[in-house]
Protein backbone atom coordinates (compact mmCIF):
# COMPACT_ATOMS: atom_id res chain seq x y z
CA UNK A 1 0.00 0.00 0.00
CA UNK A 2 2.98 2.30 -0.01
CA UNK A 3 1.89 4.07 -3.19
CA UNK A 4 2.40 7.72 -3.97
CA UNK A 5 -0.81 8.59 -2.12
CA UNK A 6 0.53 7.36 1.21
CA UNK A 7 3.76 9.28 1.04
CA UNK A 8 4.35 11.77 3.73
CA UNK A 9 3.73 15.30 2.69
CA UNK A 10 6.25 18.03 3.19
CA UNK A 11 5.09 20.09 6.16
CA UNK A 12 5.96 23.32 4.41
CA UNK A 13 3.52 22.65 1.56
CA UNK A 14 0.59 21.59 3.69
CA UNK A 15 -1.77 24.45 4.53
CA UNK A 16 0.87 26.84 3.19
CA UNK A 17 3.13 25.88 6.07
CA UNK A 18 0.43 26.56 8.68
CA UNK A 19 -1.54 24.01 10.62
CA UNK A 20 -4.64 22.19 9.53
CA UNK A 21 -7.79 23.86 10.86
CA UNK A 22 -9.23 20.54 12.02
CA UNK A 23 -6.07 18.51 12.41
CA UNK A 24 -7.70 15.32 11.21
CA UNK A 25 -7.15 13.37 8.02
CA UNK A 26 -9.52 13.58 5.09
CA UNK A 27 -10.98 10.14 5.76
CA UNK A 28 -11.76 10.85 9.38
CA UNK A 29 -13.30 14.22 8.61
CA UNK A 30 -15.51 12.64 5.95
CA UNK A 31 -16.54 9.90 8.39
CA UNK A 32 -17.61 12.60 10.83
CA UNK A 33 -19.61 14.36 8.10
CA UNK A 34 -21.29 11.09 7.26
CA UNK A 35 -22.08 10.39 10.90
CA UNK A 36 -23.62 13.85 11.33
CA UNK A 37 -25.92 13.27 8.36
CA UNK A 38 -26.75 9.75 9.51
CA UNK A 39 -27.38 11.11 12.98
CA UNK A 40 -29.83 13.60 11.49
CA UNK A 41 -31.63 10.72 9.78
CA UNK A 42 -32.08 8.86 13.05
CA UNK A 43 -32.89 12.11 14.85
CA UNK A 44 -35.58 12.80 12.24
CA UNK A 45 -37.06 9.33 12.64
CA UNK A 46 -37.23 9.55 16.43
CA UNK A 47 -38.67 13.07 16.22
CA UNK A 48 -41.33 11.72 13.84
CA UNK A 49 -42.22 9.13 16.48
CA UNK A 50 -42.61 11.98 18.96
CA UNK A 51 -44.78 13.86 16.45
CA UNK A 52 -47.10 10.88 16.11
CA UNK A 53 -47.34 10.60 19.88
CA UNK A 54 -48.09 14.26 20.54
CA UNK A 55 -50.43 14.64 17.57
CA UNK A 56 -52.83 12.08 18.98
CA UNK A 57 -52.19 11.40 22.64
CA UNK A 58 -55.50 9.58 23.05
CA UNK A 59 -54.51 7.11 20.38
CA UNK A 60 -50.92 6.87 21.60
CA UNK A 61 -52.30 5.94 25.01
CA UNK A 62 -53.12 2.54 23.51
CA UNK A 63 -49.49 2.07 22.51
CA UNK A 64 -47.50 -0.28 24.67
CA UNK A 65 -45.62 1.32 27.53
CA UNK A 66 -41.85 1.22 27.34
CA UNK A 67 -41.22 -1.54 29.82
CA UNK A 68 -43.99 -3.66 28.27
CA UNK A 69 -42.61 -3.59 24.76
CA UNK A 70 -40.64 -6.78 25.08
CA UNK A 71 -41.09 -9.06 28.08
CA UNK A 72 -39.74 -12.38 26.84
CA UNK A 73 -36.47 -14.16 27.46
CA UNK A 74 -35.43 -17.37 25.70
CA UNK A 75 -36.26 -20.80 27.16
CA UNK A 76 -38.86 -19.53 29.59
CA UNK A 77 -42.38 -18.13 29.64
CA UNK A 78 -41.73 -16.05 32.71
CA UNK A 79 -42.64 -12.41 32.01
CA UNK A 80 -39.42 -10.42 32.31
CA UNK A 81 -39.87 -6.78 31.35
CA UNK A 82 -36.79 -5.05 29.95
CA UNK A 83 -34.33 -7.83 30.83
CA UNK A 84 -33.70 -9.04 27.30
CA UNK A 85 -33.42 -5.54 25.85
CA UNK A 86 -31.09 -4.58 28.69
CA UNK A 87 -28.93 -7.54 27.69
CA UNK A 88 -28.86 -6.29 24.08
CA UNK A 89 -27.92 -2.80 25.27
CA UNK A 90 -25.14 -4.20 27.42
CA UNK A 91 -23.76 -6.28 24.53
CA UNK A 92 -23.58 -3.18 22.36
CA UNK A 93 -21.85 -1.15 25.08
CA UNK A 94 -19.31 -3.93 25.62
CA UNK A 95 -18.60 -4.22 21.89
CA UNK A 96 -18.10 -0.46 21.81
CA UNK A 97 -15.55 -0.83 24.60
CA UNK A 98 -13.67 -3.61 22.78
CA UNK A 99 -13.65 -1.37 19.69
CA UNK A 100 -12.08 1.54 21.55
CA UNK A 101 -9.54 -0.89 23.02
CA UNK A 102 -8.72 -2.05 19.47
CA UNK A 103 -8.10 1.59 18.50
CA UNK A 104 -5.88 2.01 21.56
CA UNK A 105 -3.89 -1.11 20.66
CA UNK A 106 -3.51 0.29 17.14
CA UNK A 107 -1.94 3.43 18.56
CA UNK A 108 0.75 1.24 20.12
CA UNK A 109 1.18 -0.66 16.80
CA UNK A 110 0.17 -3.78 18.74
CA UNK A 111 -1.12 -5.92 15.87
CA UNK A 112 -2.09 -8.87 18.08
CA UNK A 113 -4.03 -6.60 20.42
CA UNK A 114 -5.93 -5.03 17.51
CA UNK A 115 -6.83 -8.46 16.16
CA UNK A 116 -8.02 -9.68 19.56
CA UNK A 117 -10.21 -6.67 20.36
CA UNK A 118 -11.54 -6.27 16.83
CA UNK A 119 -12.55 -9.95 16.76
CA UNK A 120 -14.39 -9.53 20.07
CA UNK A 121 -16.13 -6.46 18.61
CA UNK A 122 -17.33 -8.50 15.64
CA UNK A 123 -18.56 -11.25 18.01
CA UNK A 124 -20.46 -8.64 20.07
CA UNK A 125 -22.06 -7.27 16.90
CA UNK A 126 -23.13 -10.74 15.82
CA UNK A 127 -24.62 -11.50 19.25
CA UNK A 128 -26.59 -8.25 19.05
CA UNK A 129 -27.86 -9.06 15.56
CA UNK A 130 -28.84 -12.58 16.64
CA UNK A 131 -30.68 -11.16 19.65
CA UNK A 132 -32.57 -8.76 17.46
CA UNK A 133 -33.53 -11.57 15.10
CA UNK A 134 -34.95 -13.48 18.07
CA UNK A 135 -36.79 -10.40 19.31
CA UNK A 136 -38.34 -9.72 15.93
CA UNK A 137 -39.29 -13.32 15.29
CA UNK A 138 -40.97 -13.41 18.70
CA UNK A 139 -42.93 -10.27 17.80
CA UNK A 140 -43.94 -11.56 14.40
CA UNK A 141 -44.53 -15.25 15.05
CA UNK A 142 -45.65 -15.03 18.68
CA UNK A 143 -43.73 -16.21 21.73
CA UNK A 144 -44.36 -19.86 20.90
CA UNK A 145 -43.68 -19.51 17.21
CA UNK A 146 -47.13 -20.87 16.37
CA UNK A 147 -48.63 -17.63 15.16
CA UNK A 148 -48.54 -17.01 11.45
CA UNK A 149 -48.78 -13.42 10.38
CA UNK A 150 -49.23 -14.64 6.81
CA UNK A 151 -52.43 -16.33 7.86
CA UNK A 152 -55.55 -14.44 6.87
CA UNK A 153 -53.64 -12.31 4.34
CA UNK A 154 -52.11 -10.21 7.04
CA UNK A 155 -48.99 -8.30 6.33
CA UNK A 156 -45.99 -8.00 8.52
CA UNK A 157 -46.95 -4.50 9.52
CA UNK A 158 -50.05 -6.04 11.08
CA UNK A 159 -47.89 -7.71 13.62
CA UNK A 160 -49.23 -9.37 16.73
CA UNK A 161 -47.71 -6.51 18.65
CA UNK A 162 -50.08 -5.41 21.33
CA UNK A 163 -52.87 -7.33 19.63
CA UNK A 164 -54.87 -10.14 21.11
CA UNK A 165 -54.39 -13.72 20.17
CA UNK A 166 -56.16 -16.81 21.37
CA UNK A 167 -55.67 -20.54 21.22
CA UNK A 168 -58.20 -22.31 19.00
CA UNK A 169 -58.77 -25.93 17.99
CA UNK A 170 -58.80 -29.09 19.99
CA UNK A 171 -56.12 -31.44 21.23
CA UNK A 172 -53.30 -31.81 18.75
CA UNK A 173 -54.90 -29.35 16.35
CA UNK A 174 -54.44 -26.45 18.73
CA UNK A 175 -52.99 -23.32 17.19
CA UNK A 176 -52.92 -19.63 17.91
CA UNK A 177 -54.87 -17.11 15.91
CA UNK A 178 -54.80 -13.36 15.90
CA UNK A 179 -58.11 -11.92 17.00
CA UNK A 180 -57.13 -8.27 16.91
CA UNK A 181 -54.11 -6.31 15.87
CA UNK A 182 -52.06 -3.89 17.88
CA UNK A 183 -51.56 -0.26 16.90
CA UNK A 184 -50.06 -0.42 13.42
CA UNK A 185 -48.54 3.07 13.43
CA UNK A 186 -46.53 2.10 16.48
CA UNK A 187 -45.43 -1.13 14.78
CA UNK A 188 -44.38 0.84 11.69
CA UNK A 189 -42.17 3.09 13.75
CA UNK A 190 -40.86 0.26 15.88
CA UNK A 191 -39.88 -2.04 13.04
CA UNK A 192 -38.58 0.74 10.82
CA UNK A 193 -36.37 2.40 13.41
CA UNK A 194 -35.04 -0.73 15.11
CA UNK A 195 -34.69 -2.32 11.66
CA UNK A 196 -32.76 0.66 10.30
CA UNK A 197 -30.52 0.49 13.34
CA UNK A 198 -30.08 -3.27 12.89
CA UNK A 199 -29.09 -2.61 9.28
CA UNK A 200 -26.41 -0.23 10.56
CA UNK A 201 -25.16 -2.89 12.97
CA UNK A 202 -25.03 -5.34 10.07
CA UNK A 203 -22.98 -3.02 7.86
CA UNK A 204 -20.82 -2.16 10.88
CA UNK A 205 -20.01 -5.85 11.37
CA UNK A 206 -19.16 -6.10 7.66
CA UNK A 207 -16.82 -3.08 7.83
CA UNK A 208 -15.20 -4.46 10.96
CA UNK A 209 -14.64 -7.81 9.26
CA UNK A 210 -13.09 -6.14 6.19
CA UNK A 211 -10.75 -4.07 8.36
CA UNK A 212 -9.96 -7.12 10.50
CA UNK A 213 -8.90 -8.96 7.34
CA UNK A 214 -6.56 -6.10 6.46
CA UNK A 215 -5.17 -6.03 10.00
CA UNK A 216 -4.46 -9.76 9.88
CA UNK A 217 -2.74 -9.35 6.51
CA UNK A 218 -0.57 -6.61 7.98
CA UNK A 219 -1.78 -3.88 5.63
CA UNK A 220 -1.96 -1.23 8.36
CA UNK A 221 1.26 -2.34 9.97
CA UNK A 222 3.09 -1.72 6.70
CA UNK A 223 1.25 1.58 6.31
CA UNK A 224 2.65 2.63 9.66
CA UNK A 225 -0.62 3.50 11.41
CA UNK A 226 -3.96 1.91 12.25
CA UNK A 227 -6.11 4.91 11.42
CA UNK A 228 -8.53 2.74 9.44
CA UNK A 229 -9.44 0.91 12.66
CA UNK A 230 -10.20 4.29 14.18
CA UNK A 231 -12.43 5.26 11.26
CA UNK A 232 -14.56 2.11 11.34
CA UNK A 233 -14.46 2.51 15.12
CA UNK A 234 -16.19 5.88 14.76
CA UNK A 235 -18.96 4.22 12.78
CA UNK A 236 -19.26 1.41 15.32
CA UNK A 237 -19.54 3.82 18.25
CA UNK A 238 -22.17 5.74 16.31
CA UNK A 239 -24.24 2.55 16.06
CA UNK A 240 -23.98 2.19 19.84
CA UNK A 241 -24.91 5.87 20.25
CA UNK A 242 -28.06 5.45 18.17
CA UNK A 243 -29.06 2.40 20.20
CA UNK A 244 -28.79 4.45 23.40
CA UNK A 245 -31.53 6.72 22.02
CA UNK A 246 -33.61 3.93 20.49
CA UNK A 247 -33.49 2.12 23.84
CA UNK A 248 -34.69 5.22 25.69
CA UNK A 249 -37.47 6.21 23.32
CA UNK A 250 -38.85 2.74 22.63
CA UNK A 251 -38.19 0.70 25.74
CA UNK A 252 -38.11 3.24 28.56
CA UNK A 253 -40.19 6.35 27.81
CA UNK B 1 6.31 15.60 -4.22
CA UNK B 2 2.58 15.16 -4.57
CA UNK B 3 0.55 17.83 -2.90
CA UNK B 4 -2.44 16.12 -1.39
CA UNK B 5 -3.92 16.89 1.97
CA UNK B 6 -5.85 13.69 2.44
CA UNK B 7 -3.25 11.29 3.78
CA UNK B 8 -0.85 13.32 5.77
CA UNK B 9 0.96 12.13 8.82
CA UNK B 10 0.36 15.21 10.91
CA UNK B 11 -3.33 14.44 10.64
CA UNK B 12 -3.83 12.91 14.04
CA UNK B 13 -2.23 11.37 17.04
CA UNK B 14 -2.06 7.92 15.52
CA UNK B 15 0.55 6.71 17.95
CA UNK B 16 1.15 6.72 21.65
CA UNK B 17 3.57 5.03 24.00
CA UNK B 18 2.87 2.15 26.38
CA UNK B 19 2.67 4.57 29.33
CA UNK B 20 0.16 6.80 27.55
CA UNK B 21 -1.72 3.64 26.60
CA UNK B 22 -2.14 2.77 30.25
CA UNK B 23 -3.70 6.17 30.95
CA UNK B 24 -6.01 5.81 27.94
CA UNK B 25 -7.09 2.31 28.99
CA UNK B 26 -7.80 3.47 32.51
CA UNK B 27 -10.08 6.16 31.13
CA UNK B 28 -11.80 3.63 28.88
CA UNK B 29 -12.56 1.32 31.81
CA UNK B 30 -13.80 4.23 33.89
CA UNK B 31 -16.22 5.28 31.16
CA UNK B 32 -17.29 1.64 30.71
CA UNK B 33 -18.20 1.54 34.41
CA UNK B 34 -20.14 4.81 34.15
CA UNK B 35 -22.09 3.64 31.09
CA UNK B 36 -22.88 0.28 32.72
CA UNK B 37 -24.04 1.91 35.95
CA UNK B 38 -26.29 4.38 34.10
CA UNK B 39 -27.80 1.57 32.01
CA UNK B 40 -28.39 -0.52 35.15
CA UNK B 41 -30.12 2.42 36.85
CA UNK B 42 -32.34 2.95 33.79
CA UNK B 43 -33.29 -0.71 33.65
CA UNK B 44 -34.01 -0.95 37.38
CA UNK B 45 -36.17 2.18 37.27
CA UNK B 46 -37.91 0.75 34.19
CA UNK B 47 -38.69 -2.50 36.02
CA UNK B 48 -39.61 -1.16 39.47
CA UNK B 49 -41.18 2.19 38.56
CA UNK B 50 -43.20 1.41 35.42
CA UNK B 51 -45.28 4.08 33.75
CA UNK B 52 -48.53 2.30 34.61
CA UNK B 53 -47.96 2.66 38.37
CA UNK B 54 -46.63 6.21 38.26
CA UNK B 55 -48.94 8.52 36.35
CA UNK B 56 -48.82 12.29 36.19
CA UNK B 57 -46.02 14.35 37.63
CA UNK B 58 -44.10 11.35 38.93
CA UNK B 59 -43.86 9.92 35.42
CA UNK B 60 -42.79 13.28 34.03
CA UNK B 61 -39.90 13.29 36.49
CA UNK B 62 -38.94 9.72 35.61
CA UNK B 63 -39.19 10.51 31.89
CA UNK B 64 -36.93 13.53 32.17
CA UNK B 65 -34.58 11.46 34.29
CA UNK B 66 -34.31 8.96 31.45
CA UNK B 67 -33.71 11.71 28.90
CA UNK B 68 -30.98 13.31 31.03
CA UNK B 69 -29.28 9.95 31.65
CA UNK B 70 -29.44 9.23 27.92
CA UNK B 71 -27.82 12.57 27.13
CA UNK B 72 -25.05 11.85 29.66
CA UNK B 73 -24.42 8.43 28.08
CA UNK B 74 -24.39 9.98 24.60
CA UNK B 75 -21.91 12.60 25.80
CA UNK B 76 -19.51 9.97 27.14
CA UNK B 77 -19.75 7.89 23.95
CA UNK B 78 -19.14 10.86 21.64
CA UNK B 79 -16.48 12.64 23.68
CA UNK B 80 -14.48 9.65 24.96
CA UNK B 81 -15.16 6.61 22.79
CA UNK B 82 -15.29 8.61 19.57
CA UNK B 83 -12.40 10.77 20.83
CA UNK B 84 -14.21 13.97 19.92
CA UNK B 85 -13.17 15.40 23.27
CA UNK B 86 -9.52 14.95 22.27
CA UNK B 87 -9.93 16.60 18.87
CA UNK B 88 -9.30 20.24 18.13
CA UNK B 89 -11.91 22.65 19.44
CA UNK B 90 -12.70 23.75 15.85
CA UNK B 91 -13.67 20.25 14.80
CA UNK B 92 -15.56 19.54 18.01
CA UNK B 93 -17.78 22.59 17.65
CA UNK B 94 -18.22 22.14 13.92
CA UNK B 95 -19.66 18.66 14.54
CA UNK B 96 -21.69 19.30 17.68
CA UNK B 97 -23.10 22.82 17.42
CA UNK B 98 -24.98 22.62 14.10
CA UNK B 99 -26.27 19.15 14.96
CA UNK B 100 -27.57 20.14 18.38
CA UNK B 101 -29.15 23.36 17.11
CA UNK B 102 -30.88 21.54 14.27
CA UNK B 103 -32.19 18.69 16.42
CA UNK B 104 -33.45 21.04 19.13
CA UNK B 105 -35.26 23.04 16.45
CA UNK B 106 -36.71 19.85 14.96
CA UNK B 107 -37.97 18.72 18.36
CA UNK B 108 -39.47 22.16 19.00
CA UNK B 109 -41.20 22.48 15.62
CA UNK B 110 -42.54 18.90 15.51
CA UNK B 111 -43.88 19.14 19.04
CA UNK B 112 -45.54 22.48 18.31
CA UNK B 113 -47.07 21.26 15.07
CA UNK B 114 -48.16 17.99 16.68
CA UNK B 115 -50.08 19.93 19.33
CA UNK B 116 -51.83 21.94 16.58
CA UNK B 117 -52.68 18.72 14.75
CA UNK B 118 -54.11 17.42 18.00
CA UNK B 119 -56.21 20.58 18.38
CA UNK B 120 -57.56 20.03 14.87
CA UNK B 121 -58.55 16.44 15.72
CA UNK B 122 -60.25 17.60 18.89
CA UNK B 123 -62.09 20.31 16.93
CA UNK B 124 -63.33 17.81 14.34
CA UNK B 125 -64.71 15.44 16.95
Amino acid sequence: MAGAHTQQMDASTAWGGGTSPFKVSYGKLMMWFFLVSDGLTFGGLLCALGFAKFANPEWAASWPMGEEVFTHIPFTHMPAPLIYVAFMTFILIVSSVTMVLAVEAGHRMDKKGVIKWLMLTVVGGLIFLGSQVWEWSTFIAGPDGNLSTWHDNTTLQHNCYGGVYEVVGEHEHMHTEITSYGPTLYANFFFFITGFHGFHVFTGVLFNLLVLRNVVRGVYHRRGHYEMVEKVGLYWHFVDLVWVFVFTFFYLV
Amino acid sequence: MLVRDDIVEYSLDTHHSDEQGKVVRKKIWKVTAILSIITTIEVLVGIYLPKGDNPGLQWDLIKWGYIILTAVKAGYIVLVFMHLGDERKNLRYMILVPYIIFILYLIFILRTEALYVNDAWEFLK
